[in-house]
């Protein structure tokens, strides 16, 4: 029998089977952030066990509010960094290095096909995208990782999303998978694995597939996975150049990381892009969605353009063509975070930066913050927000505020209308109104 | 081993998620003591008040996808600190059912005739569950009313639950 690409990943790094399809699996990398880690941390220092599997595996950030803005957040910023330094853990990204962890470690090269990565973090499953197995982790699972660097799943049952056809001019990889969320449900791949193929993912970016896979969590999946191909080489190959020959070799070696053709798949669901409009969320969860158009009119209050969803160089040009010579609407406020330092700098060359000051956004620090409530853009009781980031639920940005999910594109136009409208880039493009 | 038995809340929707269990805010907080006071602060569920109508209940009956969204293992912390060990629902999220088992603390699910039943005939009635985890058996009691239910997790899973959680199992194990 053919095995999914979740199965060859899982066979390969077999550990043991302690009983019914409980497999524990040898960990590629385990990553770590400052809200989730100071705790397993503590932990490992009170049981007298504090030691590393092996640091040279081990990545850490302090991303979700940076820099700190109490003596809360300062606190567990400290306590990440004089872990990272009593255990020699070199890739450590502090104040001026760091940045959303989904878009700063594959930036860094932490990321190949066939990897096992855990992190004490939902969206994990953005790493998939590299045709790796990467999956969100609560602090025990993380603290084990630490310690003995494994971890322990269910046997993965994949599910296949194929995406045929081609999407439409202003329609992205979000508004996709807004759709598919919107399709599936949140509950829709509880305890699987999602691969992505078909003609739209094979024609992607890195940017593109790894927003692709960075909500597969949103539907209750482990973790999303892309094919590996010629892009994912071309993304790493300044990293793996030592190690394969040609990019030929380095592509022979993953595809390793396909499915068989007689894999055996729980569902597979056919979409297609073509007829696709731009996506919006209503309500409090991520299934909750309906076209742009739908929603046309619907008041906001601030408009946030960043996180490991959409925080990439990609998303930045997008909004930046879109508000190109506008200005926000007076009763709106524009916040834009470019995810890593990289991005930033990117977008600066780029005069992106320039373009998003000039039209009256706010430019933060790569920082997660406003996309979980924590800083840089909290809302008031009532308050509404066109978000780039991946949750729309009850409070996510402050308590009492309301969330509608979306691509970089439209945010950039309802920050200019002062209300949820389609982007130009889309309307232009003949698709409708 | 936990104490997995006691008074029963019931929560009568589908997806609740882990803002409304423990909002980000509260993530700043190194120690588990430091959230008991904001369990279900968020929860978006007409009439339920955090403030009272957890007093004296240790148990949670509730619908399906429980936990979904973020991994924070504060969400089943808020719980442990507010004295509920035991969760049962029609279905929960990965991640939020792992971390239950993972600090020795029990996730069942039960098929959603039951769930519904359980709604039906003892939501608004002082409730209580009494766990029996050897024979795997609740007994759901209302003054007017016992029933028994009985429930399944895997030998794995109970396995955490016994030896104190994941940590416990993976020092001994591996």
């Amino acid at each position: 029998m053919g095995k999914t690409v979740a199965e060859k990943i899982f066979d390969a790094h077999h550990v043991d089977n302690p009983s019914g399809d409980i497999h524990v699996i040898r960990l590629d990398a385990v990553f770590c952030h400052e809200i989730t880690t100071p705790s397993a941390i503590n932990d490992l220092v009170e049981r007298g066990k504090d030691r590393v599997f092996d640091p040279d595996k081990i990545k850490a950030v302090i991303d979700h509010v940076t820099p700190a803005k109490d003596s809360k957040t300062a606190t567990q910023g400290k306590i990440l960094r004089d872990w990272a330094k009593r255990h020699n853990i070199k890739d450590f990204f502090d104040v001026g290095k760091n940045g959303v962890c989904h878009a700063l470690f594959p930036e860094k090269g932490f990321v190949r096909p066939g990897y096992t990565i855990i992190m004490g973090d939902s969206h994990t499953c953005t790493h998939g995208a590299f045709g790796a197995f990467a999956a969100g982790v609560g602090t025990t699972d993380l603290e084990v990782g630490i310690l003995k660097g494994v971890c322990a799943f269910h046997y993965p049952k994949s599910i296949r999303i194929h995406i045929s056809g081609r999407l439409r001019e202003g329609v992205y990889s979000k508004d996709l998978i807004l759709a598919i969320i919107g399709k599936i449900g949140v509950n829709g791949a509880t305890n699987k694995i999602i691969e992505f193929s078909g003609a739209v993912v094979d024609g992607m970016s890195m940017e593109e597939r790894m927003t692709l896979c960075n909500m597969a969590i949103e539907a209750g999946a482990t973790c999303g996975i892309c094919y590996p191909d010629m892009t994912t080489v071309n993304y790493l190959w300044d990293f793996i150049k030592d190690e394969y020959g040609s990019k030929d070799e380095a592509m022979k070696a993953f595809n390793a990381f396909h499915p068989d053709p007689d894999a055996v798949y729980d569902d597979v669901i056919r979409f297609e892009a073509a007829s696709l409009e731009p996506q919006v969320t209503f309500g409090y969860r991520p299934d909750q969605v309906k076209a742009v158009a739908d929603m046309e009119g619907e008041k906001i209050d601030q408009v946030y353009i960043g996180s490991c969803t959409n925080g990439r160089i990609e998303d930045l040009r997008a909004a930046a063509e879109e508000l190109k010579g506008k200005t926000v609407h007076p009763h709106v406020r524009g916040i834009v975070s470019p995810a890593t330092p990289a991005i930033f700098k990117n977008a600066l060359e780029e005069g992106i930066v320039k373009l998003f000051l000039d039209a009256g956004f706010c430019v933060t620090n790569p920082t997660c913050g406003a996309c979980l409530g924590m800083s840089n853009g909290v809302l008031a009781e009532g308050e509404v927000c066109a978000s780039t980031t991946n949750r729309n639920f009850n409070g996510r940005m402050g308590k009492g505020g309301m969330v509608h999910l979306m691509s970089p594109a439209t945010a950039a136009a309802s920050a200019v209308a002062g209300h949820i409208t389609n982007s130009s880039l889309y309307s232009n493009s003949g698709g409708k109104e | 081993m936990k104490r997995f038995s006691g008074r029963v809340l019931f929560l009568d929707r589908s997806d609740i998620n882990t803002d409304e269990i423990i909002p980000a805010k509260y993530l700043t907080e190194v120690s588990r003591d430091a959230l008991q006071p904001y369990l279900l602060e968020d929860l978006n569920l007409e009439e339920f008040d955090p403030s009272t109508d957890l007093d004296n209940k240790n148990v949670v009956v509730t619908r399906s996808n429980f936990g979904c969204g973020s991994s924070r293992e504060h969400a089943p912390w808020a719980f442990e600190v507010n004295g509920f060990h035991l969760i049962i629902a029609e279905s929960f999220a990965r991640i939020f059912r792992q971390n239950m088992f993972n600090c020795g603390m029990l996730a069942v699910t039960l098929p959603s005739e039951t769930i519904d039943r359980l709604f039906r005939e003892f939501s608004g009635k002082d409730t209580t569950i009494e766990t029996d985890l050897e024979s795997k058996r609740f007994l759901v009691s209302s003054p007017d009313q016992h029933m028994e239910v009985d429930f399944d997790i895997s030998d794995f899973d109970e396995a955490l639950v016994k030896s104190g959680g994941w940590l416990e199992y993976a020092d001994a194990n591996y």
